[in-house]
Formats: C-alpha cells, sequence, structure tokens
C-alpha cells in the first residue's frame, strides 16, 4: 500500500501532463476543423460569386448593347448569319422572365395547400402503419429526375388536359374556340377570357407546365412541413384538443402559427427549384417567344430559353442567353430576400 | 496424374492463346489513330454508323460530337478538334482567314409534316409561296382558297393552322428557312433565314424529336422534319411543287436528284444550299452538312486518318447513310471533293 501511496503524486503529474497535452490537441484539432467548415462555407459563396461574375461577364455585351431595354423588350429576333450585329440581333428578356414568375405561381398556388393537406393527414390523422409507406412514396416522388416529369407531361398529361380539361375551361372559364362565344364568369368579370383565351389545340401551355411543376415541388414542401409539424409539443397540441379544438383548429392556430418560419422556408425552397426547373418546363410549355396574356397560351421560361438556344447560338444571342442567366440569379435573390422581409415583418408582428 | 497434366496444359494453352490475343490488340491499339471530330446534329446518326464500320475496318477511332453547327465551327477556329461539321456552309472570307477549307458529306431531305383531321396520309400538296404564307401566319385555315386551289379534290376542314417549328437552334431550321427564303419574297424580307429566327406564329418543340411530338398531338398542325423522323415516326408528309414546277413527294431518289442538279461546280468551297433545286423530280428542301478541316493541318498524322475516313465514307459508305434514309453523294461531287483535296489541302 505506501508504494502505491508514495507513486500517486507522479500518477497525478503524469495525469496534468497528459490532459494538457490532449487539451492542447484538441484545441488545435477545433481549430482546423473550424477552418475546414469555414473553407466549405466559402467554397459556396465562392461558387456563387463565381458563377453570377461569369453570366454577368458574358451577358455584358448583351447588356451594354440594348440597355435596360433588355428587362421589358418581348422582342426575340437572333440573326444567325450576323451573330454580333446589334442593328439585326434584338433581344429582350420580357417574355422568358414573366414565363419564370408565371409558371412558379401557378406550381406554389397548386402545391402549398396540397402539401399542408398532405403534411397534416401524415403528422395528424394517418394511422401510424399508412405513415410510413405515404412518407416514403413522397420522398421517392422528390428522386424522380425531371426529365421524366417533362415526358409524363408531354406524351400523357398534355394530350389528357388538352382533351378533358380544356372543354371544361373553355365552356365555364374561358371563351369557346369555334364558336367565340364566352362563358358566364368571362363575359361578366373582365380579364378572365383573356386569362383562358384558347389559341391553339395543345395541351402544353404555361398553365400545363406550372401543374407539373407543382407536383415536382410539391415532394419537398411537404416533406419540411411534415418534419417541422411533429416539432410542434405534443403538451400544446393535446391541450388545444382538449379544450375542444378541431384537429383543423389546431392545425391553423396551433401548430402553423408554431412552425411558421419553417414552413415559409419549406415553400421558398420548393419555389427556388420551381423558378430553375429547366427539362420538364423545356418539353411542356410549347417554347413560344410570343408575349400572350393567356395562361392557356404557349411561352417560355429562363431556364427553358437557355436549354434551347445555348448549344447553336453565337455573338449577341449567347451574350442574351447569359444575360437571362443572370437574370435568374437576380429574380432567385429577389424572391429570397422577400420571403426575408416577409419572415421580419411576421416576427415583429408577433412582437419577437 | 494424367488429368492433372492436361488440365495443366490446356491451361497454358489457353494463357497463351490469351496472351497472344491480347498482344494482338494491343498493337493495333497502339497503331490506331483517334480523330475527332465536332458540330452538326443533323450528320451525327450516319457518321456515328459510318465510324463503328471504320474502326472495325481499320481500328482507328472517330469520336464525333454532336454539340451544334456554331460550336462545331467554334471549335475548328480554334484547333482543338479535328474536323468541324456544320448546316450552314462558312463564307469564302471566313474560310480563309482561318485558313480552312469545307466539303459537302451527307445529303439528306427535310420535310413539312402535318396532322389534318379528316385527311389521310400523302393527300396534301404544297407550293413554296403557300407554304412560306403559312408559316408567316398569313393563312390560318386549312379550307383557305390558296390551299384549296392547290388540293382539289381534297375535303380540307375548316380547322385553324397550328404552326409547330423548332425551338432550339437547327440546321433543319436554317435549310428550311432557306428555301422559305428563296420561294417567298415576304419571308425573305421579314423574317430572313438562319439557324434560329423570330418567328411570326406557332410553338417550339426541341429537336426533331419535340416536333414530331407537337405536330402529332396538335390536330391542324403542320411543321418540319428530317426525312427520317418523319417515316419513323409514321407522320403524314406534305408534297411540294419544287423549281420545275412538278409536284414531288420525298424519297431519296428525289433527295438525290436536287444533290446532283445543284450548281456544284461554279461554287468556290462547295459553297451551295441546295434547297429549290432545278432538277425535274429534285426535293426542293434538301440539305447538305459540310466538313471543314485545315488546309494546312496542324497535325498531319490525324488529318490524314480523317482524310482516309471522308474518302471511305464518301465511295464505300452509302449502304450506311441509305439505311439511316440519308442519301450518298452523286459521284460526280465525289470526284470534284477528291480534286479538291488533291488541290487546296497540304499534306
Amino acid at each position: 500500500m505506501p508504494a502505491v501511496e508514495g507513486a500517486a503524486p507522479s500518477v497525478d503529474g503524469e495525469r496534468i501532463q497528459v490532459e494538457e497535452a490532449r487539451a492542447r490537441r484538441d484545441s488545435a484539432h477545433d481549430r482546423r476543423f473550424g477552418w475546414l467548415l469555414k473553407l466549405c462555407a466559402l467554397l459556396v459563396l465562392a461558387a456563387l460569386l463565381g458563377a453570377t461574375l461569369v453570366t454577368l461577364t458574358g451577358g455584358w455585351s448583351a447588356f451594354s448593347t440594348y440597355g435596360w431595354h433588355f428587362l421589358v423588350d418581348a422582342t426575340w429576333h437572333p440573326d444567325s448569319q450576323h451573330p454580333d450585329d446589334p442593328s439585326t440581333n434584338v433581344f429582350g428578356a420580357l417574355v422568358p422572365i414573366v414565363g419564370t414568375l408565371v409558371t412558379s405561381l401557378i406550381a406554389l398556388v397548386l402545391a402549398v395547400p396540397f402539401s399542408f393537406g398532405i403534411a397534416l393527414f401524415l403528422s395528424e390523422v394517418a394511422p401510424r402503419w399508412l405513415r410510413t409507406p405515404v412518407t416514403s412514396a413522397i420522398e421517392l416522388l422528390a428522386g424522380i429526375p425531371s426529365i421524366i416529369f417533362g415526358m409524363w407531361g408531354l406524351l400523357i398529361f398534355a394530350p389528357f388536359f388538352q382533351a378533358h380539361a380544356k372543354p371544361w375551361i373553355d365552356s365555364h372559364l374561358g371563351v369557346d374556340p369555334d364558336t367565340n362565344q364566352p362563358s358566364w364568369i368571362a363575359a361578366h368579370i373582365p380579364l378572365v377570357g383573356k386569362l383562358l383565351e384558347d389559341t391553339r389545340p395543345f395541351g402544353g401551355s404555361v398553365l400545363t407546365a406550372g401543374i407539373v411543376l407543382a407536383i415536382m415541388i410539391l415532394p419537398f414542401i411537404s416533406s419540411v412541413m411534415r418534419e417541422v409539424f411533429q416539432t410542434v409539443p405534443t403538451r400544446l397540441k393535446e391541450s388545444a384538443y382538449a379544450l375542444g379544438s378541431s384537429t383543423w383548429e389546431v392545425a391553423w392556430d396551433i401548430m402553423l402559427p408554431y412552425t411558421r418560419a419553417a414552413v415559409i422556408g419549406g415553400i421558398f425552397l420548393g419555389l427556388g427549384r420551381a423558378l430553375g426547373e429547366t427539362m420538364a418546363v423545356t418539353l411542356i410549355i410549347g417554347n413560344s417567344m410570343d408575349l400572350s396574356p393567356s395562361l392557356l397560351d404557349q411561352g417560355a421560361t429562363i431556364s427553358s430559353t437557355i436549354a434551347n438556344q445555348f448549344s447553336e447560338a453565337a455573338g449577341l444571342q449567347k451574350s442574351s442567353l447569359m444575360a437571362l442567366a443572370f437574370l435568374l440569379f437576380v429574380v432567385t435573390f429577389i424572391v429570397l430576400l422577400i420571403a426575408r422581409l416577409m419572415l421580419r415583418r411576421l416576427a415583429a408582428k408577433e412582437g419577437n | 496424374m494424367l488429368t492433372t497434366n492436361k488440365l495443366s496444359s490446356s491451361i497454358s494453352k489457353l494463357a497463351a492463346v490469351a496472351f497472344i490475343t491480347a498482344g494482338a490488340l494491343f498493337g493495333t491499339v497502339a497503331q490506331a489513330t483517334d480523330i475527332t471530330g465536332a458540330g452538326s446534329s443533323f450528320v451525327y446518326p450516319v457518321i456515328s454508323k459510318w465510324s463503328a464500320a471504320y474502326a472495325g475496318k481499320t481500328g482507328n477511332q472517330l469520336n464525333y460530337q454532336s454539340i451544334g453547327s456554331g460550336a462545331g465551327i467554334a471549335q475548328i477556329k480554334e484547333g482543338t478538334i479535328d474536323f468541324g461539321a456544320s448546316d450552314a456552309p462558312m463564307s469564302g472570307d471566313d474560310l480563309q482567314k482561318y485558313g480552312l477549307g469545307q466539303f459537302p458529306s451527307v445529303v439528306g431531305g427535310i420535310v413539312p409534316v402535318v396532322n389534318i383531321p379528316g385527311v389521310a396520309a400523302g393527300q396534301i400538296k404544297l407550293d413554296g409561296e403557300t407554304l412560306a404564307d403559312i408559316f408567316l401566319g398569313k393563312i390560318t385555315n386549312w379550307n383557305d382558297p390558296k390551299i384549296a386551289a392547290l388540293n382539289a379534290g381534297v375535303a380540307l376542314p375548316a380547322k385553324k393552322i397550328t404552326v409547330v417549328h423548332r425551338s432550339d437552334g437547327s440546321g433543319t431550321s436554317f435549310n428550311f428557312t432557306n428555301y422559305l427564303s428563296k420561294v417567298s419574297t415576304d419571308w425573305a424580307s421579314k423574317v430572313k433565314f438562319g439557324t434560329a429566327v423570330e418567328w411570326p406564329t406557332g410553338v417550339g418543340g426541341k429537336g426533331n424529336e419535340g416536333v414530331s411530338q407537337y405536330v402529332r398531338q396538335i390536330p391542324g398542325s403542320i411543321g418540319y422534319v428530317e426525312y427520317a423522323y418523319a417515316v419513323k415516326n409514321k407522320i403524314s408528309w406534305v408534297d411540294l411543287k419544287n423549281a420545275a414546277g412538278n409536284f414531288v413527294a420525298p424519297s431519296a431518289a428525289a433527295f438525290a436528284a436536287a444533290a446532283s442538279t445543284a450548281d456544284w461546280t461554279s461554287a468556290k468551297d462547295f459553297n451551295v444550299i441546295m434547297t429549290n433545286a432545278p432538277g425535274a423530280q429534285a426535293w426542293p428542301i434538301t440539305a447538305t452538312t459540310w466538313v471543314i478541316m485545315y488546309k494546312k493541318s496542324k497535325n498531319p498524322e490525324h488529318t490524314k486518318v480523317a482524310f482516309d475516313f471522308f474518302k471511305w465514307a464518301l465511295e464505300s459508305g452509302q449502304q450506311e447513310a441509305a439505311a439511316l434514309d440519308y442519301v450518298p453523294l452523286p459521284d460526280t461531287l465525289v470526284k470534284q471533293i477528291e480534286a479538291y483535296w488533291t488541290s487546296d489541302f497540304k499534306n
């Protein structure tokens, strides 16, 4: 025993030394790990900055040739024989910008309520055995490549829409294309007739592209919503139920306010995808560069225009496409900015 | 003992055979030269078929990327590839500036395709001016008197016309709009021609596939695709009135007639766009793709293989071309191209 007692201080000293070395090592590790994380974050920033700069420099000759007209002009007139001649090449981004915003808006208007329903069903209403299969089905939907959605949209949905949905829209909401007979709604509410004018017997349109986009962004929004709904404390919900609230009241008055920031974040995640979606939209939207007020007419989005024309473009046309890509950055940035401002105003309203 | 011996001897035999085969294989690979071309998607199917047959014969691999005519020209100007391929010929000035030469490779046809309810396939006839008026949006109904005058005896429906064009830049559009510019002064002044133009009306399909799909879906539509796509997808096409005043149906013979009656001899660097060719049986929208190479090669070994490839393709690649509904160049033109090679290309 004494032998052990005598040895104790030196063991303690050793231990202290070992611990100090370990602490030093740990702090070095922590520093290095911190740098690594910083590098990851900076890499994203660098990529974003690089992409912005490349599109801006690539699009510079279009911006400097057409000035602010590029933003408001609906002409898209390439001259592939003389690609650098500004007198014969006239480009304006209005049609693709409007197409991008309108298709994304349609997608959001359709996808958000459905996603809310799905998320609510999965977190509140569905029996336990049904939750896993439906959740995995939605996640699978998110994994389908967009070209598949495009093919489905072009080969199955567009013909279906043409054969079944359009006749109903024409006779109940719009104007009959053969007889020019407006429906009651088109005759009594201004602009509806123009908004739903059926100019061509083709199912592919701005509206159909928006619907397909809605299906594509649905899984993103609904899975975010479902996950944040599960973070709502059970005692809050159960208290509300105990006071006699219906499921709808619990969802609308308890769950949604509690998760508002995350839900809006999820919606904007979906919106981001809708704004940039390329292949599916290119196949369905009909690729017309004419400005039309009708949702049933064909149109173009920023990304579909780039996908269509980039490979054969030269000179000013190529530069205009680069400028379009830059504008997509700007549009996305503005949309995200609006989202942030909205969240801040909501937070201020609640007094946080 | 005996069996083990037999086994080991057969294994060693097998190994020897494998070794020799491998040696032979690597031997040819080491001697073979791989060349690269890029450009037009119009010739992509036939060049890839040719290159497979050519590789089987000589061991030389040809890698062709269908990145579009414009990109093909850009790449050959930068000298990153051994040959470029373009659906539009380069101008004499440009060729001279970059020290390039060009020659046609294969002939194909572009056909207007229609989907008119109640009208059977192959019944509609159009002339160039009417076709241009349809694509200009001036004729908007199938029972328009101008169309009816060309189609006596066909019951044309009172159906709106939907024009389908290409949404991407393409050689098909280049030749189609070039034809319309030649036959319609209105088209020539308002729209002009090019791989991409501002279409006065209609919807755009991406690629030949996109246009054929749209035409099949839209009743009352008219579009234009490469002949092979119309055949494959069984879409009904339109007979066209050619420069000689005859109505012709698209066929390999009609494309060949256009290729042989085009005025190749007086053109420098084969700078002839074959549309609206004068032959009695010529199909009016016939097209070729030009192969573009350096006159003074930066990489003589590769260029030699490239020339050998095109010599073989032009002289004996007919079968592959015909199987894909392309038409080989007429013999006189092949001779002229070979003369151009010896006179203009220094190797």
